[in-house]
């Protein structure tokens, strides 16, 4: 039990995937408008980084290893994540058309979010077995919606907020996703 | 077995990766049965906030015609009948900013109105009634048309066709049924959350 409270708080605060590692950086930029859709977006993109663990493990443990494909691991991950996506998009369009629409081209990029190749990259190297490979999956789609969800939700007071011309848009976000970082690295040596 | 396909490593990627490929793909076949969506619903819910005068002006034949442009990325602001709060409605749904009803395409009547026919001036063309989006005349040919008040939806669409101009749009009288209480000021920015959404939003890629 210890170890997977372990597991969770490792991927969600201490590697956070997104400002300690720097994976799966676009759709925290892209996303992060409004807190609706950032919602919207965590909740999908930890759908799809629990399962792409889940579904990896299973690819690599029983058909990879046994034929001796380990260095094929990238490609055959990918493979994992577009079906895993698709699958998610399906599953959006029918419960949700109105997350889907707000969603939009984000949806489907999840497939490129660096975040879930890497965890289903890391998770494969570091030979865990398959309930600590679903939990680091899980921890890290956690991870991203704190701090995404977090990030819009200060994004949404930027925009109502006096901010000196040169900073307005992009640049005052960046500058908050650094601030943000720097407060996650204070998190290394937790555990 | 998988020990004389593992000594053929390309054969062995052949098989893992196009066996992986065949088995997402019937998953997702069967997901993509399994999860098939009836219709658009966007569409369905933007054709509920239009006004269903079925009018034309917005350059469609229908309302339904323009909500389903509508969801394919046209312009929200053509729609005369529903004016400003239609926009307002639909982006909203949309979460896209609200622009001005565009001129372009008729501005926002201030009164409902509703078609009359001076009746003893008809001559019983029909023009009208085919003119009609929504079947509200009644009539035949050589005889007297009339207009069925609770469905016409004052799109003005019947008083061009007339040849003799007997169609008059009166406003519909306000009766215990229509009234409603006038809405609330709008007051002073007090907060910040008070500002229009979408007015000033930092966007960034």
């Amino acid at each position: 039990m210890q170890e997977f409270a372990i597991i969770l708080v490792s991927s969600i605060l201490i590697n956070n995937y997104v400002l300690v590692q720097f994976l799966g950086l676009c759709p925290f930029m892209g996303v992060s408008n409004k807190l609706e859709s950032a919602i919207g977006m965590s909740a999908a993109t930890t759908f799809v980084l629990t399962l792409t663990a889940m579904a990896s493990y299973i690819v690599d443990v029983f058909v990879l290893m046994p034929l001796g494909l380990i260095y094929l691991r990238t490609i055959a991950f990918i493979l994992v994540i577009a079906a895993v996506v698709q699958f998610t998009k399906m599953f959006i369009e029918k419960t949700s058309p109105l997350l889907y629409r707000v969603l939009g081209v984000f949806l489907p990029l999840i497939t490129t979010n660096c975040a879930v190749l890497g965890v289903a990259l890391q998770n494969a190297s570091k030979d865990l077995n398959f309930m600590q490979s679903s939990l680091y999956g899980f921890g890290a789609g956690a991870g991203f919606s704190l701090v995404l969800i977090f990030f819009s939700a200060m994004r949404e007071r930027l925009a109502a907020a006096d901010i000196p011309a040169p900073f307005e848009g992009a640049a005052i976000a960046m500058i908050t996703a650094g601030l943000m970082s720097l407060a996650f690295m204070g998190f290394s040596g937790l555990v | 077995m998988i020990e004389s396909i593992a000594q053929q490593p390309i054969l062995a990627a052949l098989i893992a990766l196009v066996g992986l490929g065949i088995l997402f793909g019937a998953l997702l076949g069967y997901a993509a049965e399994k999860f098939k969506v009836e219709g658009d619903p966007i569409v369905e819910q933007i054709d509920e906030l239009l006004p269903q005068t079925q009018c034309g002006q917005c350059g469609f034949p229908g309302c339904k015609p323009y909500a389903e442009s509508i969801a394919s990325g046209d312009a929200i602001n053509k729609c005369p009948p529903g004016g400003q709060s239609t926009i307002n409605a639909i982006a909203s749904l949309l979460d896209v900013p609200a622009p001005e009803l565009d001129a372009e395409h008729g501005e926002e009547a201030d009164l409902k109105t509703v078609a009359y026919i001076r009746e003893d001036e008809c001559i019983g063309c029909t023009k009208c009634i085919q003119a009609c989006p929504v079947d509200a005349i009644l009539g035949a040919a050589k005889l007297m048309h009339t207009v069925i008040a609770d469905e016409c939806t004052g799109c003005d669409l019947c008083v061009e066709p007339c040849p003799v101009d007997c169609i008059d749009m009166l406003p519909v009288e306000e009766g215990l049924k229509q009234w409603h209480w006038p809405a609330p000021l709008k007051t002073a920015d007090l907060i910040a959350s008070d500002r229009a959404p979408h007015s000033d939003e930092g966007r960034a890629a």
